[in-house]
């Protein structure tokens, strides 16, 4: 298929959803806003752990942590000195924490930026450890991350967290994100980089002697993957407005990467679909947490049952079909021509 | 700090520490066995509490019972979880039966969530636990002195178990290669449950004795001390149970003399253990008293 | 004229604790030839192999490419001064199309970054291009051109293997080193080895390093060899010298040895 086909498929396909979201804004209630919002973000945080896991085979438990940083910083810019001001009360802020103030965007990217800087930190020691010890030591981190915001009061007011944080995180700006996201992991993973990641992933000795700086790639994925996870969690803080450390404890890693594995390690467009599929399920399964009134006899809620069909879930997906949804097969435009016109593949 | 403080503070130190590697041990020798890390051991420790707490509020059983029968159950729960989560992907990716684990550990909380409630509850002490004896000047709990005897204890049974019988040999026997050991007739499976087994009963014994130590219960009162446990085995040396103690009962005097020497940093003292990890797997991996095997080339 | 030395090893030893792997490994290979290195197995061929590549660090010994010391230096550091290897149990990337399989090869001597390509930039566009292109000449120097597009281990074995020396020749190396190229292969593959093997030093200026227990492809291709046992090495010199050498034949005692027809 020509290139600018596929371009222009692309296009219209952005277009679509800028229609889509259009018409969402105005005929859908607060609450499918929401979840609309919230699928935005998880796919975020999806394509950046798939990106570290799925494609280059580094088992990085530490994006609660990565999270938090861009929650966080993005937080203290966003809102006002006076805002702050009111909600600093224990302890002052520090004046470059009170004083910061920048543009959603400007905020944005910082967040993600001093994530992935964080991330470049931590990985230079802790990258050349393997698999599980890997996962375990960015667990770690994640957790230092939590307890370094509990005890920091003057930055992140502790354990109160924030509160009133601007929401600017609408449709408009999560699917933005949502698009850039795609965009630049699709190229990266495309590019000659992405098959060094992939072979990073595949056999790494052999990439050592066919010239690869494993260390030093395994570094920038890491921080690439960071960035966005960084850029997923100051969304996260402008949609729900409230941020405190006990949101970015380790159950928050666990629902993204049930996403990735449910998707499909490997796979963008797993991830794609699992992010909608589980924060669908996630919000559907909430009605089992909540009490159900029959007239004047109430059922009561369960709460954890969500978390119990979640992690059960898990358990199937990895123990019957540990491939995910598309294992690490991807949509192609050529692909589903090929479908439509009943042509075989020839590979 | 007077010395009566200080040996308080020992005492202490010794309590947690016991209680740390009890359930150190359970995940170094799971580890040795399989190369995995048993996510869900956290949550057996904490199971193990529960069953005490509802066999005697809930059947009113009597105390000795109670305990036994928890501790049985809680080995029975953990053979149960190797075999339907972990077995079946044993010729899978290592990474597979982590996440398998991983999602054990969080599906063990829930349950616990749904059917315990997340409402801390109390746990019943004895009084001649409870009542503080005087030893040179210095009030102690007995119980403070009851869980590092009875965790030496169980440990000299368990080294007894590992380095005198058959099963303990076959332990070791596949902890150095599976491989071999099958072919040479060990029962792998067998021996694999008993370690299981094993293991969780240790983790239970220390649920109960944590649950005595710091009476209340929550559902999600594994996770912490079951990181920091595992933590612990691996600063020790993974694999080694000699170093599941060790690392248990540092990190024990480390969390409680740190903070006792510096009390402002207390609010830190859950990252101590994630310092320590860090620290350790930067320096030498392998633990004080680990050794890993080489990546063939 | 001197014939150039372009690699040399001087005392190449390996100790993993009490077990001496490899002792006193020197050899010094001319520009543009091929070199045997046999011996029983387990005799420390590859771990030869492992040291001049970076894998290991010898405990004694320096390794040199070109007058340049790359003794205990990283294996990417040997693969970028021109060194390129196969492995005895293959190892591809499995999950990557054999086309992306050398063109991970290619990445080496790629000039263009991951920024330039995710904007789209003229100079990485032309690069790839380029980069395709040469990944697909060579599939086409091992006859696997027509499998660009399928998954490299889905490939049958003979395949497999001549796409990790397409892979390795994408890396543009001064010196190669085959891990046991003949391995699993019949009579008539072993032949269109031997030639292979002579085409590509031709073709693409090399120096070559074979590790092989095939006898008939050993003396048909290879113009100095040295053999290893235990690690020492027992015997060197041209393939005539080594046949009727009474140590090489004893080390092999108990295998069968023919001499080449």
């Amino acid at each position: 298929m020509k290139t600018s086909t596929k371009i222009s498929l692309n296009l219209a396909v952005v277009a679509a959803l800028g229609l889509f979201l259009l018409w969402a804004q105005g005929a859908l209630d607060g609450y499918k806003i929401q979840i609309l919002n919230l699928i935005a973000v998880n796919i975020i945080l999806a394509m950046s752990l798939n990106l570290i896991y799925g494609f280059t085979g580094m088992f990085s438990l530490g994006h609660a942590g990565f999270m938090a940083i861009g929650a966080y910083v993005c937080s203290i810019m966003i809102m006002s000195p006076e805002q702050k001001e009111m909600l600093f009360i224990l302890d002052a802020a520090y004046p470059w924490v009170q004083n910061a103030h920048a543009p959603f965007l400007v905020a944005t990217i910082a967040g993600g930026l001093v994530a992935a800087a964080a991330a470049a930190l931590i990985g230079l020691p802790l990258l050349r450890l393997g698999d599980d010890y890997l996962g375990i030591a960015t667990l770690g981190f994640a957790e230092i991350i939590r307890v370094i915001a509990n005890n920091i009061p003057r930055v992140t007011n502790g354990a109160l967290g924030f509160k009133g944080i601007p929401d600017y995180a609408n449709l408009w700006w999560n699917f933005g994100w949502c698009v850039v996201t795609f965009y630049v992991i699709v190229r990266l993973v495309k590019c000659n980089t992405g098959n060094v990641f992939k072979a990073i992933r595949d056999n790494e000795i052999a990439a050592k002697a066919m010239g690869v700086n494993v260390f030093g790639y395994k570094l920038l994925s890491f921080t690439i993957g960071a960035f966005f996870a960084g850029v997923g969690g100051a969304l996260l803080a402008s949609l729900l407005t409230t941020i405190d450390p006990k949101m970015f404890l380790f159950t928050l890693t666990f629902n993204v990467l049930m996403i990735v594995v449910t998707g499909g390690l490997g796979s963008i467009t797993g991830s794609i679909l699992a992010g909608i599929g589980i924060t669908a399920l996630l919000e559907w399964l909430r009605f089992v947490e909540n009490p159900i009134y029959f007239g004047d006899f109430e059922l009561p809620g369960i709460p954890g049952m969500r978390m119990v069909v979640f992690s059960l879930a898990l358990i199937c997906i990895i123990l019957f079909r540990r491939e995910g949804l598309m294992g690490m097969r991807e949509f192609s435009w050529q692909g589903a021509r090929n479908l439509f016109s009943g042509k075989r593949r020839a590979s | 700090m007077t010395a009566a403080m200080f040996i308080q503070h020992f005492l202490n130190s010794l309590t947690l520490g016991s209680l740390y590697a009890l359930i150190a041990i359970g995940y170094t020798m799971v580890y040795g066995i399989l190369r995995l890390i048993n996510f869900a051991h956290g949550e057996i420790f904490m199971l193990g509490a529960y069953f005490v707490f509802y066999g005697l509020t809930l059947v009113n059983l009597p105390w000795p019972v109670a305990i036994v029968l928890s501790i049985l159950v809680t080995a029975g729960l953990g053979i149960l979880v190797d075999q339907v989560a972990y077995r079946p992907l044993r010729d899978a990716p290592r990474i597979s039966a982590l996440i398998s684990a991983i999602g054990v550990s969080f599906f063990l909380q829930n349950v616990a969530i749904v059917f315990f409630q997340a409402i801390p509850r109390e746990v019943y002490r004895p009084s001649w636990l409870e009542d503080p004896i005087l030893i040179s000047g210095v009030r102690v709990l007995p119980l403070t002195l009851f869980v590092p005897v009875l965790s030496f204890l169980l440990m000299m049974g368990l080294v007894y178990i590992v380095y005198r019988t058959k099963a303990g040999l076959g332990m070791r026997a596949i902890s150095r290669d599976i491989e071999t050991s099958y072919l040479m007739g060990v029962p792998v499976n067998r021996v694999i449950a008993l370690t299981f087994g094993i293991g969780s009963a240790l983790a239970a014994a220390s649920g109960i004795m944590w649950a005595l130590r710091y009476p209340q219960l929550q559902p999600i009162m594994g996770v912490i001390p079951g990181f920091k446990a595992f933590i612990a085995a691996v600063f020790g040396g993974i694999g080694s149970i000699q170093g599941a103690v060790i690392g248990g009962v540092a990190l024990g005097f480390i969390e409680i003399m740190t903070v006792a020497f510096f009390p402002e940093l207390a609010g830190y003292r859950d990252a101590f253990a994630f310092i320590l990890l860090i620290l350790i797997l930067l320096v030498k991996p392998t633990g004080l008293l680990g050794a890993k095997p080489e990546d063939k080339v | 004229m001197n014939p150039e030395i372009i690699f040399e090893a001087k005392g190449l030893t390996m100790r993993f604790g009490g077990l001496t792997a490899v002792s006193e490994f020197s050899a010094a290979i001319e520009k543009g030839s091929i070199t045997g290195l046999i011996g029983p197995n387990g005799a420390g061929k590859t771990t030869c192999f492992n040291m001049i590549t970076g894998f290991y660090r010898p405990t004694e010994g320096q390794v040199f490419l070109k007058g340049r010391d790359l003794t205990g230096k990283p294996p990417y550091t040997a693969c970028k001064a021109g060194i390129a290897r196969t492995f005895q149990n293959i190892r591809l990337f499995n999950n990557e199309t054999v086309l992306e399989n050398v063109m991970i090869g290619c990445h080496l001597r790629q000039k263009s970054n991951w920024f330039q390509a995710v904007l789209f930039m003229p100079g990485y566009i032309k690069e790839d291009r380029a980069m395709r292109e040469r990944s697909l000449e060579l599939l086409e120097t091992v006859g696997l051109a027509h499998l660009a597009n399928e998954q490299a281990d889905s490939l049958p074995y003979g395949a497999q293997r001549r796409l990790e020396i397409a892979r390795a020749l994408a890396t543009e190396p001064h010196f190669l080193l085959l891990d046991e190229p003949a391995a699993g292969m019949n009579p008539q593959e072993s032949q269109e080895l031997m030639q292979f093997v002579r085409d590509i030093r031709t073709d693409f200026d090399l120096t070559i390093l074979v590790i092989e227990h095939d006898m008939k492809v050993v003396m048909g291709i290879c113009e100095h060899i040295y053999v290893l046992d235990y690690g020492v090495t027992i015997a060197q010199g041209k393939p005539e010298e080594i046949q009727s050498n009474p140590k090489v034949i004893e080390a092999y005692l108990g295998e069968e040895y023919v001499s080449h027809a």
